[in-house]
């Protein structure tokens, strides 16, 4: 009998949990879901991530009493970096709030592009900053998904370009070997197309190494990569994969500073367990590292001063994660409020907000006004372009900490662009997309 | 009192070996696929189909693939998560190649392909025992992993790997609607599950259940050991196979190689251990279990505790939580949810009187 | 050649370490039959524990100290709460409780620690040694010798002492072992506790590798071709399966991996073993199993 109470609770509990999918309404507050992920192999990442989102968002309510009056509600949602529960948690909180959730960042490719085709049938944006599907920049077929600031494809050429500046010129490719390492996965694998075809371009011969996921073993690489004699060593790193590269490359003798990882391959997480060695690795980056930007500050001054910080290791505030999840904030707030310039200021639905995403226009006298100088490139986002940037910065790790040692590298939209919206298009016939038409739309 | 059988007299051998011989059991049987099929598609939520059923019934399909080869053959495998994998390509490639094949039959051909795959991976079965099974099947496991990220043709040369599965279109009628996806995944399961209760009821359903309490003497007394283990492996991967195509097409929609990962087969394998071994309801109960009680966990704490708590520790104390429980359940009950339930149904013959 | 011969020193050395967490395995699956999924995550938790000790202040020494002292606790703890209720059970049921361990035991870190990446400065150099022109890592060096000394003092442990002849009476027959007076429920205690010691060594030196974080855990993926090619019961075993799976692995990576399309590593060892369990279905030096109709 007792095992039987047991299961009549559980069974109840669970019809009720079936049933029930809504919760207390608030009305005027802007609901924003947190699909974070806290725990698994990339907890570290995540929690630095959806920290920095989190207290950006309490800035604006601290602050600012909202954005123009409307404040932001959040919940979050564990989704480990897993497909099912990123869509579990997308089907919980996509109803939230008076008007629905207004976009959703997941920080997962995987988790994107399950949802690619149901966010775009539930009118609700996908932001994948830095990641997730590289061809949905073409907006004309994927209205719904926005790779901003900066994609995978983009970045390969960002990266090429850096080379060819610290080589004094893209001329002074030619004949140079640079090697591709990359983690086994879909992610890993993007880059190799558009790599390839700067190879073709610029004349350089390329090399491309795969890293078996998870990537914490990596001998047999680097020794293939010392007979190979590479003037350069890209890296599109993941995970436990960073440390091991760095400390096999350091093993064999590489020059750290001839090896370039990618925006995920370049954080404190990643250069901090391997120690001395690890000392003058280069990484691109979409936002700086640090505390020397108006905006952490008046984190810093607000939000932690009163106690609501959201990071429990202090010290982890300006570190690259947690600044980039202040930058996915930044986005977010400001197409939000380009939106509600159209639509009126109150909560909006995730329809409006696309609009908002799909013209925002941040400039460098509103970034000034944010305090985000220096911390975000300009952003110019159309229906064409669903990307807005494609620029990055290049860091250098000086044993302690990132030191930004360039200026924004613009991409190569002229390479980049034709191969995105053939990709596209090749996605769009085999899944019938409409083509939307961006002259007819008027804003 | 409700449940006796005093009254219901069998006169033919058919209705004695039927699978419901009491017409109670009939009745509730009846009733439950009523509410599943016509109750809940206008009852439940976007939410509650999209999220917690379908995902569930797909499991429980892989669940029930499992169960017939470690619960009714007693072949220890860890490659669960491969054969689905195999399956969701196969459907994608079959469904792109060949367009004009129904989607039924592609379903069905994707099952037999991974039938084959399991075929192979089960050779090592005749010779190799225990854990030393488990483990080997985790070459399975690797190399399919590897395969279907090396090999570009499998995901149609996509720069990444990823396959976006087609939508999907029966005799005419599209199949997008959350409901009507939820009616398909049921009518396949529910015929699949029918199908696996009666091959246990038959001869090779005898011989893998006597292969497993002791294949040598099975050996001795003339079952052919080479052909009931592969059946075995052939049958369990066709279900897995099938289950993962209808992950790719009705679940999630898209398939990367990773999300068949090695989780995935001890998440199915937790399913057909604490649901109950050798029992085609213990695949429904554990899926059920394994997947919604994580969730329920979440829901829980959410609403226990509201507001300052240090994020992330929720996670982990559900994780934690979760753990513990399934070494509880293991010690309390270590014949799963269907013995739970067989001795529910035993003290409801009884009920009211005490004997 | 001499590229040959560096890669083939590179896979011999990375097999130790492979071995090392096989260790782990072998021991409590020597003394208890059952097969603990569980040691990748108390490598973890061994090693998080040491790396977090350290961040507060604690000295080299005390924070090893401690570690050790978590694991015996948490080794007498699952004995009494995990194995003995679970005594009579069929192995399954055992290893689908050790991997409740897992998640057990992975929540508990990462809620004590937090899931910040530490680094774990062992003082060990990990620059390159040439010898004769072939790239050999210090480090490496080091790891393989504290590997072996384990392994001797092991061997050692089980052949010579009574606690050791004890553990052997176990593993062969419970039912035996307590009819003849050996306190099973103390022998299991013990074993838990040296594989924790051997696991908080592992942490250790993995941990230095490749940080101390999560992914710690699934290092014992890399374990189970080494244990199944070695034997589930073989301390030998263990080192000669990773020697065996390390070379091997590499070898084929850099010579077979171009051909086939790179990246074979994951699975390469794992059919190797199969390969073998064809011929021997009980590993290298694993025990036969006899069965009786």
């Amino acid at each position: 009998m007792r095992t039987n109470k047991r299961g009549w609770c559980l069974g109840a509990a669970l019809t009720v949990g079936l049933v029930w999918s809504g919760s207390a309404r608030a009305e005027g507050e802007q609901f924003m879901p947190v699909p974070s992920y806290r725990i698994g192999p990339y907890a570290a990442g995540g929690t630095s991530l959806y920290g920095g989102f989190i207290d950006y968002m309490n800035l604006i309510n601290m602050r600012d009493g909202g954005i123009n009056g409307v404040k932001l509600v959040w919940e979050e949602c564990e989704t480990e970096y897993k497909p099912d529960r990123g869509v579990e948690c997308y089907e919980r909180l996509k109803a939230k709030g008076p008007t629905g959730a207004a976009m959703f960042n997941f920080y997962s490719t995987g988790i994107a592009y399950a949802l690619i085709n149901k966010a775009t049938a539930d009118k609700i944006p996908l932001v994948t900053i830095a990641h997730g599907r590289t061809d949905a920049a073409d907006g004309r077929y994927f209205p719904y998904v926005f790779p901003l600031i900066t994609h995978y494809w983009s970045l390969n050429t960002d990266i090429i370009r850096y080379i060819g500046q610290r080589e004094g010129g893209m001329a002074n490719l030619k004949g140079k070997k640079i090697v591709h390492l990359h983690h086994g996965s879909a992610y890993g694998k993007e880059p190799n197309a558009i790599f390839q075809k700067q190879a073709e371009k610029y004349g350089f011969e390329a090399k491309i190494i795969e890293v078996p996921a998870p990537g914490s073993e990596q001998q047999a690489q680097w020794l293939e990569i010392r007979q190979f004699k590479p003037d350069w060593v890209i890296v599109t790193g993941w995970g436990v994969m960073n440390p091991a590269m760095l400390k096999n490359a350091a093993r064999v003798g590489f020059p750290m500073d001839h090896i370039i990882g990618n925006v995920w391959t370049g954080s404190e997480e990643d250069v901090e367990p391997v120690g001395a060695p690890a000392k003058g690795y280069i990484s691109a980056a979409i936002n700086p590292p640090g505390k020397d930007f108006k905006v952490i500050q008046e984190i810093e001054r607000v939000v932690y001063a009163a106690g609501k910080g959201n990071m429990t290791d202090k010290n982890r505030v300006g570190s690259i994660y947690y600044n980039r999840g202040v930058l996915t904030g930044i986005v977010a707030v400001e197409a939000i409020r380009v939106a509600q310039g159209k639509f009126g200021k109150k909560p909006l639905t995730g329809e409006q907000i696309r609009w908002g995403l799909e013209n925002l226009n941040l400039d460098a006298s509103r970034i000034a006004a944010i305090g985000a100088t220096n911390f975000i490139q300009p952003l110019k986002v159309s229906c064409n372009d669903h990307e807005g940037g494609g620029a990055a910065k290049f860091q250098q790790w000086d044993g302690t900490k990132w030191k930004i040692i360039s200026d924004w590298i613009q991409a190569d939209k002229d390479l980049v662009r034709p191969m995105i919206e053939e990709s596209a298009k090749k996605y769009a016939t085999e899944n019938n997309l409409p083509l939307r038409d961006c002259g007819k739309e008027k804003s | 009192m409700i449940y006796r059988e005093a009254g219901q007299f069998r006169t033919t051998y058919a209705a004695d070996t039927r699978i419901f011989p009491i017409a109670q059991d009939r009745l509730g049987m009846a009733l439950l696929l009523a509410a599943a099929f016509v109750a809940v598609p206008f009852l439940a939520s976007e939410y509650a189909l999209t999220a917690l059923l379908i995902p569930m019934l797909v499991l429980a399909l892989a669940a029930l693939g499992l169960n017939i080869l470690t619960g009714y053959a007693g072949q220890f495998s860890l490659g669960t998560a491969a054969f689905m994998s195999v399956g969701a390509f196969a459907a994608y490639n079959i469904q792109l190649r060949l367009p004009w094949m129904p989607l039924l039959v592609t379903f069905v051909l994707a099952g037999l392909i991974s039938a084959g795959v399991g075929l192979v991976f089960g050779l090592p079965s005749l010779r190799i025992k225990g854990f030393y099974l488990a483990v080997a099947t985790l070459a399975a496991q690797f190399f399919v992993d590897w395969l279907f990220t090396k090999v570009g043709w499998f995901s149609n040369y996509s720069s990444s790997g990823v396959i976006t599965a087609q939508r999907m279109v029966i005799a005419g009628v599209p199949i997008e609607t959350p409901e009507r996806r939820y009616l398909l995944v049921l009518s396949i399961v529910s015929v699949l599950a029918l199908i696996a209760k009666n091959l246990s009821r038959t001869r090779t359903g005898r011989s893998w259940m006597a292969v497993r309490d002791m294949d040598v003497a099975a050996e001795v007394i003339g079952i052919p050991i080479l052909r009931t283990k592969l059946t075995a492996f052939g049958v369990s991967s066709f279900y897995c196979g099938v289950s993962g195509a209808l992950w790719a097409f009705a679940y999630l929609g898209t398939v990367e190689p990773q999300a068949f990962d090695l989780q995935r087969s001890f998440q199915i394998l937790f399913m057909v251990i604490i649901g109950g071994l050798g029992t085609v309801m213990g695949a429904f109960l554990g899926a059920a279990f394994i997947m919604l009680f994580p969730l329920f966990l979440n829901w829980l704490f959410h609403a226990l505790v509201r507001g300052e708590v240090r994020p992330g520790l929720l996670s982990q104390l559900e994780l934690v939580c979760f753990g513990a429980l399934i070494i509880i359940f293991l010690i309390v009950e270590p014949l799963g949810f269907a013995r739970l339930w067989q001795i529910a149904k035993e003290k409801l013959r009884l009920w009211p009187f005490p004997h | 050649m001499a590229f040959f011969v560096e890669v083939l020193v590179g896979g011999l050395l990375a097999g130790v370490m492979y071995s090392l967490v096989a260790l782990g395995f072998v021991l409590i699956f020597k003394a208890s039959g059952v097969f603990n999924f569980a040691q990748g995550a108390m490598v973890l938790a061994a090693a998080m524990t040491y790396a977090g000790l350290v961040d507060k202040g604690w000295s080299g020494w005390m924070a090893f100290l401690a570690a050790l002292a978590t694991m015996v606790l948490f080794a007498l703890a699952t004995e009494r709460l995990v194995l003995r209720p679970l005594v009579n059970q069929p192995q399954i049921s055992l290893f689908m409780a050790t991997i409740g361990l897992t998640f057990v035991l992975e929540g508990v870190s990462q809620a004590v620690w937090g899931s910040v990446v530490r680094g774990l400065d062992l003082g060990i150099p990990d620059t390159p040694l040439e010898v004769k022109g072939v790239l050999i890592s210090k480090f490496d060096l080091v790891a393989s010798a504290t590997a072996g000394t384990l392994v001797v003092l092991l061997a050692l442990f089980f052949q010579k002492t009574r606690v050791g002849r004890a553990l052997r009476a176990v593993a062969d027959d419970h039912q035996a072992a307590l009819s003849v007076g050996i306190p099973l429920e103390r022998i299991w205690a013990v074993v838990w506790a040296a594989a924790g010691a051997v696991a908080l060594v592992t942490g250790l030196l993995w941990g230095s590798r490749l940080g101390v974080q999560f992914a710690l855990s699934q290092i014992a993926l890399k374990a189970l071709p080494v244990i199944i090619l070695g034997g589930f019961t073989s301390i030998a075993g263990a080192i000669v399966g990773g020697l065996i799976v390390g070379a091997s692995e590499k070898v084929a990576e850099v010579y077979l991996g171009p051909i086939i399309g790179g990246g074979i590593e994951n699975w390469f060892p794992y059919v190797l073993a199969l390969l073998f369990l064809l011929v021997r279905p009980d590993g290298l030096f694993g025990e036969k199993r006899i069965e009786r109709v």
